[in-house]
């Protein structure tokens, strides 16, 4: 049983991920099919929304690496949104906050993309 | 605790150590740095000592002291050596699509110590959380 899950909302154009659980080495798959959906339904627009994800290793971290070029190569983004301390703590440690879109809020992030 | 080399059980990891750091009285944000180096140590294990193969065994026992907590990793695959390990450049990974070498970068950085020894065909890996004057 794993205990990291994957919701698809949407806003406009704009595909949301509510991320929930713990991602790690295990659950890291799930998220990586949740992008390649993504990219299959031609949404390269994407906020991920951290409030309900408790924990993350750097097999997350390296699914976000793996597929942020493409995505924007393709005229979208991955921004990062309200996430826990704890959370955000682990992608600041690897210095994501230089890579990426990290806001408080998911309505920060949708307005970013709307800028 | 012995696990199967399966990254199915990093989760019941991440929860033993978190047990074993919180009955040694040890703050709420270095029972997480724990989780995070340990998780990160065993993914390492799995992934390139054994190459994901799920078979073998890794052994992890928490040593709590008067001053410090160290976690001991025990594995029988391929040893590491850290100093071939360089730290990791994030723009070139996002360009290269891959990100190898940020959890021992995240261990690195979270840990006072850390230590890789080899002896005969075990491999150890501790890792070393010194209490501070405020635990």
């Amino acid at each position: 049983m794993s205990n990291f899950s994957v919701g698809f909302r949407n806003n406009g154009n704009i595909q949301i991920l509510d991320l929930k659980g713990e991602l790690d080495a295990h659950t890291a798959s799930e998220l990586e099919a949740a992008i390649q959906k993504c990219q299959g339904g031609s949404s390269f627009r994407i906020i991920i929304n951290g409030s309900s994800l408790a924990y993350i290793s750097s097999a997350g971290l390296g699914v976000f690496m793996a597929y942020i070029e493409e995505i924007r190569e393709k005229g979208g983004d991955i921004k990062i949104a309200a996430l826990q301390s704890k959370v955000f703590n682990v992608f600041d440690l690897l210095g994501f906050p230089m890579l990426f879109d990290i806001m408080e809020s998911e309505d920060e992030a949708i307005a970013k993309f709307n800028e | 605790m012995t696990i199967p080399s399966s990254t199915r059980y990093l989760e019941d990891v991440r929860e033993f150590v978190t047990k074993k750091a919180r009955s040694a009285e040890f703050s709420e944000s270095v029972v997480e740095q724990l989780k995070i180096a340990v998780d990160e140590a065993c993914t390492n294990v799995i992934k390139h000592a054994y190459d994901g193969e799920g078979e073998h065994v890794i052994d992890i026992a928490v040593i709590i002291s008067r001053d410090k907590l160290v976690v001991r990793l025990r594995d029988r695959g391929r040893s590491f050596d850290p100093n071939t390990y360089s730290e990791p450049n994030l723009i070139q990974f996002a360009k290269s699509r891959k990100a190898g070498g940020l959890g021992v970068h995240i261990i690195n950085r979270l840990m006072d110590r850390v230590e890789y020894r080899t002896q005969g065909d075990v491999n150890e890996c501790r890792l070393v959380k010194y209490r501070t004057g405020t635990e």
